[in-house]
């Protein structure tokens, strides 16, 4: 068995040296240095492994009924010094690998800025980094590059030794934005940004895709990575500014559709609000900012008013659809001044006069309660947050 | 009918929603038709329907229970295995602009389903029903503490199942993978019945699993002989124990994170969607914080079946007993502190990933002394290479790399690179399928004589065997590989050419492995032909240690005639030792609890209740939810609850089984 296992690993070997272990053989120095990480603990947990898989077999071997001469202890159950053998050795590997996890985690923190170009190479003042935001759609990747004020879809290029700050976001379901070759992969979320910072440092193309299923076309949403040098990545910038195209929130509204197997397309010029704007939901005209609506509820809230500031959806955002037994499709409608809020504080309550407000419940919620001392209540009493928001004014 | 009528009365059920231009699933649909009339007929010729529904359906023995348990898991087994086929065929074939055999609407149930299916309606029912067999014989309990609960708990997992299955055939199952991560399974981005399905499937299974957690923790607790002190319980009851533990603890996360998502798409609240202030993160934790612990409820049982199995065919004391119980203890507490693990990649600072990723590894120590433990009970041991115990030495081989790939994967650096890679899938299929799935079957060569009187066939039990050992490695090494070359998980169609040949390998693998799952079948028919020259009238086979093996295979209703003193923690190889003799007469009346429908009656209502829920056929959710609560106050009410055994049939049974063992010599 055990010869025609050494022969079995001929064509194994010759598998594998026909294939591309990327993960194994990065061009990107943070890639390189997870590898490193991911061979060091493998061989540390081999110390365990191997002698555990070697005693297995020659135990099971050694004391099979068949072998007479074996020493047979039916009742020996107990033995102090192995017993802290058996903890003790894996503990010691654990604190080992423990280590290098804290280490190593926090030196390769996507979120930390890099502080090599490669080994021997510290990032200095001369390295600029290239920022590029990162949108994953409905399935497919747009790439904006705001220094450059140019995009891209299902396209990335970046010059090689270059520090990459990517900003990441994600439209509309849950999607991993990884490029094997280049660096750990970081999720790409609706709502929520994400940071990877990397380096290529290795001329070539490269694959890149999504890492979390996000539904039917999720096995399209794949796009090129190239890393190019400084004059080449130049040139594809320039071509990039001679495309016919250009992104702004109307024409990014219509890119946002579902699609799948999208072909590369090329934007001259950017919306430069427009990441800021699919960060905060905000695209759509009209709609709150998540940042707007978060710097409100810090100040206290709208109130009741503000549970009452829902729109209908008079358009179809990808599919969006109410619960059965719930509201229709709505949004949170932008208020930029207070004279606006009161405007739509009182619109609702024309759409519903019997039921609003029947009593002032704000002091129920805890907001807008008069402080110790202060006179008695103003005529807003039944929408006093927006006292906080006209005093801010 | 005008439209609001059916509306009303079918909800969104219609014509349309019967997959008829899905050929494969019509097809499926027929082969399932045919077979499942042929099964109904052949019991109503044989006329089985009373005998089926008086000794198992509305039966709270433990033991049957438990065997029910099996017997649905082996059928969900050839269901989800189908599944995994379906998904290795279309993934070896996609490639060179081929769009393979499935398109994504399908294949995206498909992935989904398989993972719904082998966690929750697989390997949850085969660890169930192993606890539920043997707990209350190993502790010398005549039942659980709540006979009828287990009975309730069993119908509602299968209530769960029936409701998975019915989405193959009317409706779609969800197409979001297997933990349905909003904002893809909320009412937005799924607004079809899929998630639905998935919702109210784990939610009336779930039932099912805590109220059962509850019933054996009870038992373990309450209901041990007289001297089994807890350091005396033999170790499959002790990490049964902390099983059910874990259940209880965590499985109302898992229904109270899908009640909210339930909410999200019924009444339109806003907790994990984009909008209006939801965090999908939010589901991500709760969910996983629920799923970490669920692996270790599904792993920990085994582990306990590998104590037994490994001390019992070496023919000596386990190793170790009072670290192996520590080191189980550690590992239940560890598992709540470790479920970040599952989303490293998520964004968290670089100190909360040190801490989960530490964590993750330090389960490793206890589970390493876990093995050693194993590994010194062989030593100087004089081992039987029985079925059981070669599906012990294939886990111990199998298990300590898929621990080692899982050690690496608490990396947070190298899990950035492998977080849901193919690496990924072969990891946890190695210590599923290398230790649950070994495990079950070690258990269940181990425990079929117990059951049912007669041994498993050991040539086909070895086919079996090598089939799967074998097939796992072709399956899933693959796997490794192409993890290391950046393929990711739930993938349908592929563009790079070179990734082709291991997915041929690997689907060569799935092959073997259906010819394992084959041979496991042809066993247990094989053995049911030969079961007289298989036949063990002694009651302990494989000279065993604890006490389930002092009494007779398969049990008597009542499992002891006489409750068993117990004096030391393998009780029955211990009075063996101390020659002990069967009492052969001074028997008593005992008291049994008597069958009841309630169990399946309620069961039924609740599928009811969530098939209408499903569709939205209100009228049908309200009626079926009056009736469940209608019937279980109905149920309080019904004092004929218990009944005696007379002591005559009681010496009747002994002398019966005294004869036998006379015979025997």
């Amino acid at each position: 068995m055990k010869r025609f296992g050494a022969l079995l690993l001929f064509p194994l070997a010759g598998l594998l040296s026909g294939c591309d272990l990327v993960v194994l053989a990065p061009a990107g120095d943070v890639a390189a240095q997870q590898r490193d990480l991911l061979v060091v603990s493998t061989l540390l947990m081999l110390i365990i492994i191997v002698p555990v898989m070697a005693l297995t077999v020659f135990f099971a071997w050694r004391y099979r009924q068949s072998n007479a001469a074996a020493t047979y202890a039916p009742d020996w159950d107990h033995s102090t010094k192995l017993e802290l053998v058996i903890w003790a050795a894996p503990l010691l590997i654990i604190i080992c690998l423990g280590a290098l996890t804290w280490l190593g985690t926090h030196l390769l923190d996507p979120y930390r800025r890099i502080d090599r170009i490669e080994p021997g190479q510290p990032v200095t003042q001369n390295h600029k980094p290239l920022r590029v935001e990162v949108v994953a759609l409905d399935w497919k990747w747009l790439f904006i590059y705001p220094d450059y004020g140019i995009a891209s879809v299902n396209e990335l290029a970046a010059p090689v030794n270059q520090p990459i700050d990517f900003r990441i976001t994600s439209s509309a379901v849950m999607n991993s934005f990884y490029i094997p070759a280049l660096a750990g992969q970081i999720y790409a979320m609706p709502g929520m940004e994400t940071k990877l910072h990397a380096v290529i440092n290795q001329a070539g193309t490269y694959s890149g895709f999504s890492a979390n299923y996000s539904g039917a076309g999720f096995s399209g949403m794949r796009f090129a990575f190239h890393g190019m040098s400084d004059d080449a990545f130049g040139q594809w910038v320039a071509q990039t500014r001679t495309a016919s195209a250009k992104l702004d929130r109307d024409s990014y509204l219509d890119l946002e559709k579902p699609s799948e197997n999208e072909p590369v397309r090329h934007y001259a010029s950017v919306d430069p609000d427009l990441y800021g704007a699919i960060l905060n939901l905000c695209v759509e005209r009209g709609k709150m900012c998540m940042s707007e609506m978060m710097s409100i509820d810090a100040k206290g809230g709208l109130g009741l008013a503000g549970v009452r500031n829902t729109l209908p959806l008079q358009y179809d955002k990808v599919a969006r659809r109410g619960a059965i037994f719930g509201n229709d499709p709505s949004y949170v409608a932008s208020i930029c001044t207070a004279e606006e809020a009161a405007a739509v504080s009182r619109a609702s309550r024309e759409d519903w006069p019997t039921y609003w407000p029947a009593k002032n419940l704000s002091p129920l919620r805890g907001a807008g309660l008069l402080r110790p001392g202060t006179e008695s209540r103003s005529a807003e009493a039944d929408t006093p947050s927006f006292g906080l928001l006209r005093r801010e004014l | 009918m005008p439209d609001t009528l059916t509306k009303f009365i079918f909800g969104r059920l219609s014509w349309d929603s019967l997959p008829l231009h899905e050929p494969i699933v019509v097809a499926t649909f027929i082969a399932v038709a045919l077979g499942g009339i042929a099964l109904l007929g052949a019991i109503t010729y044989f006329k089985l329907w009373t005998y089926l529904w008086r000794e198992w359906f509305t039966s709270v023995d433990h033991k049957k229970i438990g065997i029910m348990y099996m017997v649905l898991g082996l059928v969900m087994l050839l269901r989800g295995f189908s599944d995994a086929i379906m998904m290795r065929l279309q993934q070896a074939i996609a490639f060179n602009g081929s769009e393979g055999y499935l398109n994504s609407h399908h294949y995206d149930q498909i992935f989904t389903a398989h993972g719904v299916i082998m966690i929750f309606f697989v390997a949850m029912p085969f660890v169930t029903g192993l606890m539920n067999f043997v707990v209350p014989l190993q502790i010398g309990a005549r039942d659980v503490s709540f006979p009828f609960l287990n009975n309730f708990s069993f119908w509602m997992t299968v209530g769960g199942a029936v409701l998975v299955m019915a989405s193959l055939f009317v409706g779609e199952f969800a197409r979001t993978g297997w933990l349905a991560y909003p904002p893809l399974s909320g009412i937005g981005y799924s607004p079809d019945v899929g998630v639905d399905y998935y919702i109210w499937a784990l939610q009336v299974a779930g039932v099912g699993t805590t109220l059962s957690g509850i019933n054996l923790i009870c038992t373990i607790i309450k209901m041990r002989a007289p001297g089994m002190t807890m350091m005396r319980m033999p170790v499959f009851t002790w990490t049964s124990l902390c099983t059910n533990v874990l259940i209880v603890a965590s499985f109302p996360v898992l229904t109270a994170v899908l009640a909210m998502l339930s909410l999200d798409r019924y009444v339109g609240t806003n907790f994990f969607t984009n909008d209006f202030g939801g965090n999908p993160m939010m589901y991500v934790n709760l969910i996983w914080i629920w799923g970490h612990p669920e692996v270790y409820i599904l792993i920990l049982p085994l582990f306990g079946v590998f104590s037994e199995v490994t001390s019992t065919f070496s023919g000596k004391r386990l190793f170790g007993y009072t670290s192996m119980v520590y080191a189980t203890v550690v590992i239940t507490i560890l598992s709540y502190l470790v479920w970040l693990h599952h989303f490293f990649t998520m964004g968290s600072g670089a100190s909360v990933n040190s801490f989960f990723g530490i964590t993750t590894m330090i389960i490793s120590i206890p589970t390493g002394a876990k093995i050693f433990n194993w590994l010194f009970t062989m030593y100087r041991g004089r081992i039987r290479f029985e079925l059981p115990m070669m599906w012990t030495v294939a886990f111990m081989l199998t298990f300590t790399v898929g621990g080692m790939t899982g050690v690496l994967l608490a990396v947070p650096p190298a899990d950035f690179v492998l977080h849901n890679s193919l690496f990924l899938i072969a990891h946890f299929h190695n210590v599923i399928i290398g230790g649950v799935l070994f495990g079950l079957f070690a258990g269940i060569a181990y425990w079929w004589p117990k059951a049912f009187g007669f041994k498993l066939d050991p040539f086909w039990g070895k086919v079996s065997f090598w089939c799967w050992v074998v097939g796992f490695w072709f399956a899933f090494m693959p796997l490794y590989i192409l993890g290391l070359m950046g393929v990711t998980r739930r993938m349908r169609v592929f563009d790079d050419p070179s990734l082709q040949i291991w997915f041929v390998i690997a689907a060569f693998g799935a092959v073997l492995i259906a010819a394992g799952i084959a041979a496991f079948l042809v066993q247990i028919f094989v053995s049911i032909r030969r079961r007289e020259a298989l036949t063990d009238p002694t009651g302990d086979p494989w000279d065993g240690r604890t006490l389930e093996w002092s009494t007779s295979s398969p049990p008597p209703a009542y499992n002891f005639a006489f409750t068993p003193v117990v004096r030391d923690n393998d009780a029955w190889w211990d009075m063996k030792k101390a020659g002990y003799v069967r009492p052969l007469s001074g028997f008593k009346p005992i008291h049994m609890p008597s069958n009841t429908g309630t169990g399946i009656i309620l069961a039924g209502f609740s599928v009811t209740l969530g098939f209408a829920m499903i569709w939205y056929i209100w009228w049908l959710a309200a009626l079926s939810f009056v009736c469940l609560i209608a019937t279980a106050i109905g149920h309080t009410f019904n004092y004929v609850r218990d009944f005696h055994i007379p002591a005559g049939e009681v010496t009747r049974t002994e002398e019966a089984r005294t004869s036998l063992l006379a015979a025997q010599g």
